[in-house]
């Protein structure tokens, strides 16, 4: 009885008393900001690129770890879902990519517009809609974002325009947001994205030449992750330049597995494209772990053990972690935490 | 002096189709700054058949642009351009270029609206001359009217006279969702009575509504775009013979007005529909099907008969061209083949 009592006891005041660790962690001193070095940006047509260091702040950091985490998490939830029947049909996921989303949305405004493929459920989430939102709309219900009507790949948000299918058809779309931008005059921009496999659709170049033009506000990206469904970039391309594909346009070409770099690249080229000169092109060099999607193992084309060096090497959740506790802006309880409080979000989301 | 005048009938203005067209984007470019054209020569060139004569002289490089030769890509800034809130009336030359964008039509902005469950609109207008022309030969003589009437999410008009095609250009830029305007270069530059209403700023055709041409008693005759002429004349002949025909311009393709193609034939007890685009799956086809499966098919006194372009790639000497398309002569013999007389 008494046993019982103390863990009744336990349960009830564990409800309302901060974890001994987070009273321990607001003890510690952090420190308030870390300076980084990043890597530089290959150029075309640039004469210089973003700078080679960048702070980041505690709060930034811890942001972008949630974010990102919430994004590895909600995108393995799909995987199981999906493997248990409880989503149909298409199903791309991101993870391994999750720089590229996070460190794109640091960089510009809520204002600025946003289109991407159908590896979209990331920038589904980072461009505001929640957990619950998405999987609901990816289990098909009538609380998902589109009701149930739109699934995996048409998912739309305010100044967020999906989630396409059709490979490159939202190129020509995005330069045509960029169009009203200017038209509209509000200094906004829209980050228009494609894939490696995408990148050789010939309506991609007609957008290059009317973007260059007409000096839309648009910024190419192109989110090389080396494989367009099983056939690698040395496979589908005569150039794998993709910084370079633009041709009269400038580009740069950008580390899209460290956070920072994404941030401090779309940094420089929103600026770019603000200042009026027309658009610009970036390709973030990154991977996904998961094959292309739910229906093919992405090992038929591709090595274990790449898949498993770029997990160890250069997973980008790991790489802002190691930064930020070696530099002292939290620690590694602080940031466990966080992956705790994810996951159980998460699981709250599915009941 | 004042009851002189009022004595005096003014004839009714004449207008032809490529003005009313003209005039109705004028007036909504004039109306709504987010309006906005784009097409190859829509601009200094003032349109490659001088639809958009003046436009740009009036409204400048920002709301009337000419684009390169890329429908898909062009196509799709519209559309996006759509997304983002204007509103764009794309022009392709002709709709057989609008194949090469085909995807941008149906994909991106008619699905849409229904993908995003209502959150993303796409208030787009596709414009451009549709269907058989001049010794223009196959790849430039084909009609769309089915391919774009059969999708959920486009709304598809095809104006006859100069009062549809004000009218409807007007709906379709006010309109929404995504509008296909299937115009025809031959009736350019055919001028028809203005009506007084059709004068004002605010004369619209409402879409999805056909309209009577001509009330007739014997037999329904329904047609869309340029043939609503040929039925007229045809009705002209019959008319000497004794037969009535009640001809319905259908001016728009979707969504269909049954409606009154229906009360028709429930009047008339027969049913001829005429097109100039190819037989099979065509909007004939449709029209015969929907009468089956409502409560006119009950009235017909005979099958109903479709008379619609040869199933040819379209010829290019004149004997063969002109017998590739309905003529009068085709249709007069339709009918009287429904009538049996």
């Amino acid at each position: 009885m008494r046993k019982m009592l103390a863990a009744v006891s336990r349960v009830l005041s564990g409800a309302s008393q901060k974890p001994a660790s987070r009273v321990l962690v607001a003890s510690r001193n952090f420190a308030n900001d870390a300076t980084f070095e990043i890597k530089k940006c290959d150029l075309h047509r640039l004469e210089e690129g973003p700078p080679v260091t960048t702070v980041l702040t505690r709060e930034d950091g811890l942001k972008y770890y949630r974010m990102m985490q919430t994004v590895r998490r909600m995108e393995l939830k799909a995987d199981q879902l999906y493997k248990q029947k409880i989503i149909r049909g298409f199903c791309h996921l991101c993870d391994g990519q999750e720089a590229c989303c996070v460190g794109l949305e640091a960089g510009i405004n809520p204002t600025d517009h946003l289109i991407t493929a159908y590896r979209a459920h990331g920038f589904t989430f980072t461009r505001g809609l929640s957990v619950r939102e998405i999987l609901a709309e990816l289990t098909g219900r009538k609380g998902g974002c589109a009701k149930g009507k739109g699934g995996s790949m048409h998912m739309y948000a305010k100044n967020f325009y999906g989630g396409n299918g059709i490979v490159g058809a939202q190129v020509p779309l995005g330069a045509g947001i960029a169009l009203a931008c200017k038209y509209n005059g509000k200094d906004e921009v829209c980050l228009t994205l494609y894939g490696d496999g995408a990148a050789n659709q010939g309506q991609i170049f007609e957008a290059y030449n009317m973007a260059a033009l007409w000096k839309l506000p648009c910024i190419f990206i192109c989110e090389n992750n080396r494989y367009g469904m099983g056939t690698s970039v040395e496979r589908a391309a005569a150039s794998t330049d993709y910084y370079k594909r633009g041709d009269f346009i400038p580009g740069l070409r950008v580390d899209g597995m460290d956070i920072l770099c994404v941030r401090e690249a779309t940094r420089f080229a929103a600026a770019y494209c603000r200042s009026g000169k027309g658009p610009i092109l970036m390709e973030l060099q990154t991977y996904r772990y998961h094959g292309h999607s739910m229906s093919d193992p992405g090992v038929s084309y591709r090595t274990r053990e790449e898949i498993q060096e770029v997990r160890s090497k250069s997973d980008p959740i790991m790489l802002l972690k190691d930064r930020m506790v070696n530099s002292n802006l939290a620690s590694v309880e602080e940031l466990k935490e966080i992956d705790v409080e994810v996951r159980k979000d998460l699981t709250l989301c599915c009941l | 002096m004042a009851a002189v005048s009022g004595l005096v009938r003014r004839p009714l203005r004449q207008v032809t189709v490529r003005d009313a067209i003209n005039q109705g984007m004028d007036e909504e470019l004039e109306r709504d700054e987010k309006v906005f054209l784009l097409g190859e020569e829509v601009a200094q060139y003032d349109g490659a058949y001088k639809v958009s004569r003046g436009l740009w002289k009036k409204y400048g490089d920002k709301r009337i642009i000419d684009t390169p030769i890329s429908e898909m890509g062009f196509a799709g800034i519209a559309v996006g351009a759509a997304m983002a809130g204007l509103r764009p009336i794309c022009e392709f030359m002709t709709f057989n270029f609008s194949m090469q964008a085909i995807d941008q039509v149906i994909n991106s902005a008619a699905k849409t609206y229904y993908m995003s469950g209502g959150l993303q609109s796409v208030p787009i207008v596709f414009r451009g001359p549709n269907g058989a022309s001049a010794g223009v030969a196959a790849q430039h003589s084909q009609c769309f009217a089915a391919w774009y009437g059969h999708c959920p999410g486009l709304k598809v008009v095809s104006p006859w006279n100069s009062e549809d095609a004000k009218g409807l250009i007007k709906s379709a830029i006010r309109d929404n969702n995504p509008v296909v305007v299937l115009e025809n270069e031959l009736m350019y530059g055919v001028p028809f009575e203005f009506p007084p209403e059709a004068q004002s700023k605010d004369f619209l055709v409402p879409i999805g509504k056909a309209k009577i041409e001509r009330q007739g008693t014997h037999i329904t005759v329904v047609s869309h775009s340029r043939p609503v002429g040929h039925c007229l004349e045809a009705a002209a002949v019959l008319s000497k013979e004794g037969v009535e025909c009640e001809v319905i311009n259908m001016r728009t393709i979707r969504p269909m007005d049954m409606e009154t193609i229906e009360a028709s034939v429930m009047k008339t007890n027969h049913l001829v529909t005429v097109e100039g685009g190819w037989p099979q799956f065509g909007v004939g086809a449709e029209i015969c099907a929907r009468i089956m499966e409502g409560p006119a098919f009950n009235f017909l006194d005979a099958p109903a008969v479709r008379v619609t372009g040869a199933d040819v790639p379209m010829p290019y000497a004149k004997i063969l061209e002109d017998n590739s398309i309905p003529q009068v002569k085709d249709i007069i013999f339709a009918i009287k083949k429904t009538l049996n007389i």
